[in-house]
């Protein structure tokens, strides 16, 4: 099995968020860039068919050359190859029309991305993927497994879970659950060693045009301060949430 | 040219969501000077949605779509788009619209923006503000495309009542091959339980808590508040409570009215997911908390003496204004 891992290279969960040139772009000043929380949960997944199952996994990201430490921490964590398509990810529908080309030209039986990369929560590179590749697709997945060309997915819906029967090739926007936290791996010195000699194909973009721009960005008005309550005058906070927030 | 709507229903009813895209698309459409047409599945009672302005409902009755099937309805959707030659398309934010959008605007060869919490800042061009950085911003997002979908995010514009024509048709488009590429197998939904992604006050516990055998009284609260129950990731982790209520940037976002937050530090990665909701209570006995500058109301104390003190004088409040 052909494997290909969706890597969005994404400022880590405790970023400060912040914004330059008159609110128009964001940010990177002290920032530390992480793999995409989601797309590790998947990562680590393939890791699992890769050693069980004999699967090939290549990790691939669009994105410029300052991506590229988080695909080589993708390689380190055991990924056997990495493609970088050297440009601004524009818009969810410009990184899609990239990854279909390789998606295509490689001829990956799999192809697991994250549900929603945490910068921009575009939440649509996965399917639009799927759709432009006419490839399966589960979204918010929490577990796959793989046997021959058939493949049983879990998708979390709204208030529950529905199991899938579906068929290679396949696209997953994967999430926690497809691994455990636990089971999330932290690159060790050899695999960070190994790292370095693997393949790491620059590609040049296609002229596809992005569909929608961030023009600008706003952070949100500061809270006011909270207003304390005694725990002795419960009274107090179930008044103002009838009649000052009027939520009950 | 009509504006499109896909009201979501679940055994018959629509969804308070479908209400809220109503009264959104409503606007729009006035913006736009065209008239709001409302797409459903096998739902009931189309009336109901004229309250919020819809001009005319597409009913779809099919038994092939019981089941969701992001493909196939997808193309319902693109297919009664194309029949209204609509240019703007508007889906909520459930699980399963977010799943069948990136068809959609495949279809439709649409620019989408999802998590929108407003109205268009302007329609030509078109620019909409939306949620980025999991809730940390917005960003305004300009869609260069003839034909726009935008996914709006629960709770962020609300229910306004306001009359359209109510017109009502069946409608029928024929399901796409390559939808049975993903069938069904079972379902495993809780029944009567209020659901995160639909609740309007969800009651919240972490590690404060102590252990799993403590979460009846986050239950009960819950149950008289009629809210969802939800928990910190680390909950979660622990195996406390299932993965489902993992709430968090890395969890489900949460967009309630009222967000109860007992034993939980408030950690950046936690308020994300939980920072669209509308007014929110935090219960922590450390009054250095980080959870208490995110907060609306807070209570320092013990979770294990307040929660039973909230629970009966909200029994006594509920009996009062029953
Ligand atoms: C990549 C990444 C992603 C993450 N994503 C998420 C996410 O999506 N969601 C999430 O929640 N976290 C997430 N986290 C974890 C986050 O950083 C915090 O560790 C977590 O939110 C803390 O959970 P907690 O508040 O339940 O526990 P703690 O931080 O341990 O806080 C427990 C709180 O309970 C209070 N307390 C203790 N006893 C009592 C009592 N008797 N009465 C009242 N209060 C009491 C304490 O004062 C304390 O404030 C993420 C972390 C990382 C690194």
């Amino acid at each position: 099995m052909k494997i290909l891992v969706c890597i969005s290279h994404v400022p880590d969960t405790t970023s400060k968020i912040n914004f330059t040139e008159g609110d128009t772009k964001f940010d990177t000043n002290g920032v530390q860039f992480v793999i995409n929380p989601n797309d590790e949960f998947g990562l680590t997944r393939a890791m699992w068919f890769k050693e069980k199952q004999g699967a090939t996994v290549t990790v691939v990201n669009v994105g410029e050359a300052d991506t590229e430490p988080t695909l080589r921490k993708a390689l380190a964590i055991g990924a056997d190859e990495a493609i970088r398509i050297n440009a601004h990810p524009s818009d969810g529908f410009f990184v899609a029309q990239q990854l279909a080309k390789v998606a295509k030209e490689g001829n990956y039986d799999l192809i697991i991305a994250g549900r929603e990369s945490i910068d921009y929560n575009g939440g649509m590179v996965p399917g639009m993927l799927a759709s432009l590749i006419d490839a399966n697709f589960v979204n918010t997945c929490i577990s796959l497994e793989v046997e021959g060309t058939d493949a049983t997915a879990v998708r979390e819906i709204d208030g529950g879970k529905e199991t899938v029967k579906t068929s290679l090739p396949l696209v997953i926007g994967g999430q926690k659950g497809l691994v455990e936290e636990k089971d999330l791996r932290i690159p060790n010195m050899r695999g960070i060693m190994m790292a370095r000699k693997k393949a790491l194909t620059v590609l040049d973009p296609d002229d596809t045009q992005a569909r929608t721009q961030a023009v600008a960005f706003e952070k949100p008005a500061p809270k006011g301060d909270v207003k304390l309550v005694s725990p002795e005058n419960l009274d107090e906070l179930i008044d103002l949430l009838h009649n000052e927030a009027k939520v009950i | 040219m009509s504006v499109l709507i896909y009201t979501e229903s679940e055994n018959g009813k629509f969804k308070k969501t479908a209400f809220e895209l109503a009264s959104y698309g409503k606007e729009i459409a006035n913006m736009m000077g065209t008239t709001l047409t409302a797409v459903a599945v096998n739902a009931e009672n189309a009336e109901e949605l004229a309250n919020y302005g819809v001009d005319k409902t597409l009913m779809v009755t099919s038994d092939e779509l019981k089941n969701f099937n992001a493909k196939a309805y997808a193309h319902t959707i693109s297919s009664a788009a194309e029949q209204e030659g609509s240019k703007v398309v508007i889906i909520s934010s459930s699980a399963n619209a977010k799943y069948l959008a990136p068809e959609l605007a495949i279809n439709l060869k649409a620019g989408y923006a999802s998590n929108v919490v407003a109205l268009p800042e302007s329609t030509e061009p078109f620019k909409v503000k939306r949620t980025a950085f999991t809730n940390k911003a917005f960003n305004l997002t300009e869609i260069n495309t003839e034909v726009k979908l935008l996914g709006l995010s629960k709770n962020s514009f609300g229910l306004k009542e306001t009359s359209g024509a109510g017109a009502v048709a069946s409608f029928d488009a024929a399901i796409p091959d390559n939808a049975n590429g993903v069938e069904v197998a079972s379902v495993d939904k809780v029944t009567g339980a209020v659901t995160i992604a639909d609740a309007e006050v969800v009651v919240s516990g972490g590690r404060g808590l102590k252990g799993p055998e403590n979460w009846g009284m986050v239950e009960e609260l819950a149950e008289v508040l009629g809210a969802a129950t939800a928990c910190s990731k680390p909950v979660s982790d622990l195996g406390w409570r299932p993965h489902s209520e993992h709430v968090g940037q890395t969890g489900k976002p949460v967009a309630s009215n009222l967000y109860i937050a007992i034993g939980i530090s408030g950690a950046i990665q936690h308020l994300a997911g939980i920072n669209a909701s509308k007014t929110k209570v935090v219960i922590n006995n450390d009054p250095e908390a980080p959870f208490f500058k995110a907060a609306d109301y807070g209570v320092v104390g013990d979770a294990f003496e307040v929660v039973p003190q909230l629970i009966e004088k909200l029994k006594a409040f509920k009996s009062n204004n029953a």
